[in-house]
């Protein structure tokens, strides 16, 4: 039972990395239907952004702003300069061709994700980079005999304010349902006043903030960077996306954090080599059943 | 009418020359090249057989499939582990690799083919994905797990013809690559190519006229599958090793752009392709680092201006002279 339950929080903490990663694919897929390739990319590169201010601007920060201030200004900055670049992308990779459809779109995302990839090696250089040891101290925490790590209680509680706060955007404010209007008709949302451009801006500038903040994230938590380990990411916060059903913000949520916990409870009781054969297999016959992710509305189909 | 018949004949001998020369060229080129070059057209042919592969499913039916490394790794390690365990000859084991990828294809594929879009796409990558893990773990000890299996043959007629050096494995891929762009033509224009089109055009439409979608769709999958495995069977013997990191998600999306960036459903548009994604990094050696770099970047450069790809397929053009044909030699 303890067993149990500490591998379904270690698996919360993988997929609020997922979650939040899968939430920049699936608001970019809501308005835009495209697939973000270098979404994955942009989250290596502020997990790199992270990397490099905690390490040559933490201690100015810790003694300014105290022992928290390091890391979360590291995080504050990451996410607004991965937003940038995400802008930037749409800007320079995807707006000349969103009128001559969707396919032409992918080829771009995934020249922009090599680009970015390469970027990040030519920079930074080809080997694994090791995030500093002591942004969080390495407490370990009892509770009811469990032992949980201070720095996964700061993930989770930094992921689900995050992910709470994007729900509130997208759900209860007039610029979330003019995003989700877009969604909805793009079309008949610009007939209503709603300036398409703003709300791309934004999605592109919101989803890559989240992964950026997520990279600083996979950085402290495993202390270990590569410049390719964006696509590994990118690949499972799709796969999480489709399995909540992709343009489906609450989906993507529950996609990532399912996913987590599907990968950790895999490798505790089938096999560690076979953890993501078994995710993958699980995708499929969730698609199977349910063709359109488990959140995902069914469409009727438009002749 | 007969005006029109003498500009189609004129047109098509202007063609024919161009491929005549295009072919002469190909047979000479290995005496002018040297070996490293031909290695890398070798790489080439590897890459414009999977990009045609690819094309059926992609480029004809409209079907995403990110995952078509995935047949090409069953191809390979068919022939790899049969030929290394049970020494079944290379040349037989070219028809078993197509019909295990194939095999394969129908099997993985039944279940999901009736899925949309890009749930297709995520479907195929995590099918590639399985394929992939799973020889990396070395299931029952036959797949040697990351080092792969080695010591493959080179391909032999009995003892007198062995495939064996470069120059060879050069015109072996590239004969293979000319009948299969001699069998996809006369597919495209078959009933069953018609119907391919007509259901990435509108699959709603497609089914109202009486195409049975999901047996046109597997077909697709299968026979591109098949192709895949041919080529993967052909690259195991070159190297005489497969390992399963030849067959990543990268490459899949590779092959996704040799059918983007050449134009969908044309098979020449495949051939510029697949030259762009395999010579353009050799061109670029002396660039080092930022050589990927610059690849990335003129992806998106390409896709900024030839948004339809290099040679996009004409359609419709064939359509109609075909009409005029007909009633030109219905008008005498």
């Amino acid at each position: 039972m303890k067993i149990i339950l500490e591998q379904l929080l270690n698996g919360l903490t993988i997929g609020s990395f997922y979650a939040l990663i899968a939430l920049g694919y699936s608001m970019v897929y809501g308005v835009m239907k495209l697939i973000n390739f270098a979404h994955g990319d942009l989250f290596a590169l502020g997990s790199y952004l992270g990397y490099t201010l905690l390490v040559f601007g933490s201690t100015y920060a810790t003694v300014t702003f105290g022992i928290w201030g390091g890391m979360i200004a590291a995080m504050l900055i990451a996410a607004i300069g991965i937003g940038i670049a995400g802008t930037l992308i749409e800007r320079i990779a995807y707006r000349p061709i969103y009128s001559v459809g969707r396919l032409p779109a992918v080829v771009s995302a995934l020249g922009a994700s090599i680009v970015i990839q390469n970027g990040i090696m030519v920079v930074w250089g080809p080997r694994p980079q090791a995030y500093p040891a002591n942004v969080v101290p390495s407490t370990v925490l009892n509770v009811a005999g469990m032992r949980i790590t201070l720095m996964q209680v700061i993930i989770l509680l930094i992921s689900f304010m995050l992910m709470g706060l994007l729900y509130y955007i997208i759900q209860k404010t007039t610029f979330g349902a003019a995003i989700r209007a877009c969604a909805l008709d793009r079309d008949t949302a610009a007939l209503m006043g709603i300036n398409i451009e703003t709300i791309i801006f934004f999605i592109f500038a919101l989803g890559p903030a989240l992964g950026g903040m997520s990279g600083v994230m996979v950085g402290m938590y495993y202390r270990k960077i590569s410049f390719i380990m964006g696509w590994n990411y990118g690949l499972k916060a799709f796969t999480a996306t489709i399995l909540g059903g992709i343009g489906n913000i609450p989906g993507a949520m529950l996609g990532g954090l399912l996913l987590g916990v599907l990968e950790m409870l895999g490798s505790t009781y089938l096999s560690t080599a076979y953890k993501d054969v078994f995710v993958f297999l699980v995708l499929i016959l969730v698609l199977i059943f349910r063709p359109r992710g488990l959140l995902g509305e069914k469409v009727a189909e438009k002749v | 009418m007969k005006l029109n018949k003498s500009i189609k004949e004129k047109d098509s001998i202007f063609k024919n020359w161009l491929i005549i020369i295009a072919v002469i060229l190909f047979i000479i080129l290995p005496f002018i090249i040297n070996t490293y070059w031909v290695d890398v057209l070798f790489f080439f042919g590897v890459y414009a057989l999977l990009g045609l592969s690819l094309n059926i499913v992609l480029g004809e039916v409209g079907l995403f499939d990110l995952g078509h490394m995935g047949f090409m790794a069953i191809g390979a390690y068919a022939t790899a582990i049969l030929n290394t365990t049970f020494g079944i000859p290379i040349i037989i084991l070219l028809p078993i690799s197509a019909l295990a990828a194939g095999a394969f294809a129908w099997l993985v594929c039944s279940p999901i083919i009736h899925l949309r879009g890009d749930y297709l796409c995520i479907v195929t990558i995590g099918m590639g994905e399985i394929v992939r893990l799973t020889l990396n773990n070395n299931p029952f000890g036959i797949t040697g797990g990351p080092n792969g299996v080695f010591g493959i043959d080179f391909p032999s007629l009995g003892s007198i013809f062995v495939i064996d050096n470069s120059t060879k494995f050069y015109y072996y891929i590239w004969l293979i690559v000319g009948l299969t762009i001699f069998g996809l033509v006369n597919l495209q224009r078959s009933r069953i190519g018609r119907a391919w089109n007509c259901i990435r055009e509108d699959e709603v439409a497609a089914e109202s006229t009486g195409i049975d979608v999901r047996s046109y769709k597997l077909l697709a999958f299968v026979l591109g599958a098949g192709l895949a495995g041919v080529a993967g069977n052909i690259y195991a013997t070159k190297l005489m090793m497969v390992s399963p990191e030849s067959f990543n998600f990268m490459e899949s999306c590779m092959l996704f752009c040799i059918v983007l960036i050449g134009g969908m459903g044309s098979i020449p548009g495949v051939l510029i392709g697949a030259a762009a994604i395999s010579l353009f990094p050799e061109f670029f050696r002396t660039f080092a680092q930022y050589r990927m770099l610059i690849f990335g970047a003129a992806m998106i450069v390409m896709m900024i201006f030839r948004p339809g790809g290099i040679w996009p397929r004409k359609r419709g053009a064939v359509k109609f002279e075909s009409l005029l044909m007909k009633a030109g030699e219905e008008n005498g």
